[in-house]
């Protein structure tokens, strides 16, 4: 079982195999996922927590570290051997992973993933599932009950991050995998994913209390800024670590993760202008994290020339997702997880088919590497993303059902949510003013 | 003896100030407040949600003048808070009926 698993991984890892512990990757790897580390309870926490209303802006930090430190462990009990071990039923390993590494059974110290320790790939991956479900909390602030979203989080890494993130990224005998799926870091896998259940969760919640009437105004954009800054620092570890090597195409995500946000800031700082007349600092980031998603899936298959446009028009959609969609729609995405992750990580996760540079030592696996088939890989694209789409939605639907069940309902009392989660949920304020 | 309220902009509290020491007024008590008179509030933009601001930021002065000063604050006031445009503010004038010095007792016109 174990040799399966570790052969399974050595597959999944698109690089040379290698035995031998090599100190760079090494270094880089357990950089890489302290820096995406940070990005949930320091980036994401403040980049939303800032976009809050003063009295609930404690719960909504409070929301994401919840989903990180629960998110983890989950993933250590149970995520990481549904994602990445194999079923020992080849129909079943379509979908999922077994049991075999459950609590890290059968893992030794000194297990090798490819250059580096396995532990280092499995905390790594860790920090990925935590901000996935994180970026979910982002549709429901100021009015889910704190228990229903940590029951939530709990089942919903292990039961829908988990399996996608094996139909994507689990080897031989995933579904998409085989597929020859492209996503380097996680456009699907994360944002895709984080932001469909963010709406989802939006949907069933129910809209805030005077939506729409009230001025629900941001605590602090500078410290939404601040996270914004943090998150797009630690997105380096997030796309180029996705390399798991100190290498070449880690060097290429670095280019793409810092090229395409930059740009996606200014186009969004553009439409802003043509449409209000106003340039905004909360466009600026929020251009910059759209940015950000929308690379994520092609950052190491893609040029400058990709990323820009990538950038660019991820601007482009995410900006219209946020500020026509939402409107037109009427639901309460609070803070737009799925304007900016859902929408943006699609259209990177579709560029990519046409975008990705036609380069058999970037790429993965698939018709664009095996025919330079544009085509046939945009419609294995189309389908991971249909795939992914669906598996989400109807698993957060579930989930979300047995969480508000096992907490007696999954929304404050009206007056809890008139008076402020900070004060009424958690008995804490977020500053002390004198 | 006679109190004087004013609702000012809040950036004209220096001018303000500067115009009623010009007139030897220089006890005073200011507090933040908000509020509006027939001044539109203003509005924001979050992410293309436009909020109208209701509640516009203000500074109240609260001046104690003996009977001889009032005309002389009100002059002052105004001088120093006019701008011409609209939310410049009103003053309002009310009797008091007394005032004492808490450290040393004295009260009536002497206290003032």
């Amino acid at each position: 079982m174990l040799k399966k698993s570790l052969l399974a991984l050595a597959l999944s890892v698109p690089m040379f195999a290698a035995d031998k512990l090599d100190t760079g990757d090494t270094a880089w790897m357990m950089i890489s996922t302290a820096l995406v580390l940070l990005m949930t309870p320091a980036g994401l926490a403040l980049f939303y927590g800032g976009m809050t209303r003063a009295k609930n802006a404690l719960n909504t930090y409070a929301m994401v570290v919840g989903a990180f430190v629960i998110g983890f462990v989950m993933w250590i009990i149970a995520g990481y051997s549904l994602a990445f071990s194999t079923n020992s039923s080849a129909t079943l390993q379509n979908i999922v992973g077994g049991f075999d590494n459950l609590f890290l059974n059968g893992i030794n110290w000194n297990d090798l993933s490819g250059s580096y320790p396995l532990l280092v790939f499995i905390v790594f991956q860790g920090t990925f599932a935590a901000i996935t479900v994180a970026i979910a909390s982002g549709s429901v602030i100021e009015r889910m009950k704190y228990s229903t979203w940590l029951v939530f989080v709990a089942i919903w890494v292990v039961a829908v991050y988990a399996p996608i993130a094996h139909m994507v990224w689990g080897g031989e005998g995933a579904y998409l995998f085989d597929a020859g799926a492209l996503d380097f870091a996680g456009g699907t896998v994360v944002h895709m994913n984080g932001g469909l259940a963010g709406l989802v969760l939006a949907i069933l919640v129910g809209k805030r209390q005077g939506l729409n009437k009230v001025a629900m105004k941001p605590m602090s954009i500078m410290l939404t800024s601040l996270g914004a800054a943090i998150l797009w620092f630690g997105w380096f570890g997030f796309n180029a670590g996705s390399a798991f090597g100190a290498n070449e195409i880690a060097g290429l995500a670095f280019l793409t993760t810092s090229f395409a946000p930059a740009v996606a800031a200014i186009v969004w700082l553009l439409l802003e202008y043509i449409t209000y007349k106003r340039m905004t600092l909360l466009g600026a980031v929020s251009g910059v994290v759209a940015g950000l998603v929308a690379i994520t899936p092609a950052a190491g298959f893609v040029d400058v020339m990709g990323a820009f446009i990538i950038g660019a028009v991820g601007s482009i959609v995410a900006f219209y997702g946020v500020v026509g969609l939402k409107k037109k729609l009427g639901y309460d995405d609070s803070l737009d997880a799925f304007g900016i992750h859902f929408l943006a990580g699609l259209w990177g996760a579709l560029a990519v088919a046409f975008l990705a540079v036609k380069d058999n030592d970037l790429l993965w696996d698939g018709p664009l590497k095996e025919n330079g088939d544009r085509v046939a890989q945009f419609l294995v694209q189309l389908e991971s993303v249909v795939i992914v789409g669906a598996f989400t939605l109807i698993g957060t639907i579930i989930v979300y059902y047995i969480a508000a069940a096992l907490t007696g309902g999954g929304r404050v009392d009206k007056d809890t949510e008139t008076i402020g989660l900070d004060e009424s949920v958690h008995g804490e304020s977020a500053f002390e003013v004198k | 003896m006679k109190k004087i309220e004013a609702i000012i902009k809040p950036f004209k509290l220096d001018d303000v100030k500067e115009a009623l020491t010009d007139v030897e007024i220089s006890r005073i008590t200011i507090s933040e407040v908000k509020g509006h008179g027939r001044q539109q509030g203003h509005t924001e933009l979050y992410r293309g949600n436009e909020y109208v601001v209701e509640y516009l930021p203000k500074v109240k002065i609260e001046i104690v003048v003996n009977d001889e000063f009032v005309e002389k604050a009100i002059d002052a006031i105004i001088n120093g808070a006019k701008t011409g445009k609209i939310g410049d503010g009103k003053i309002f004038v009310m009797p008091v009926e007394e005032v004492i010095r808490i450290r040393t007792g004295e009260r009536g016109n002497e206290a003032v």
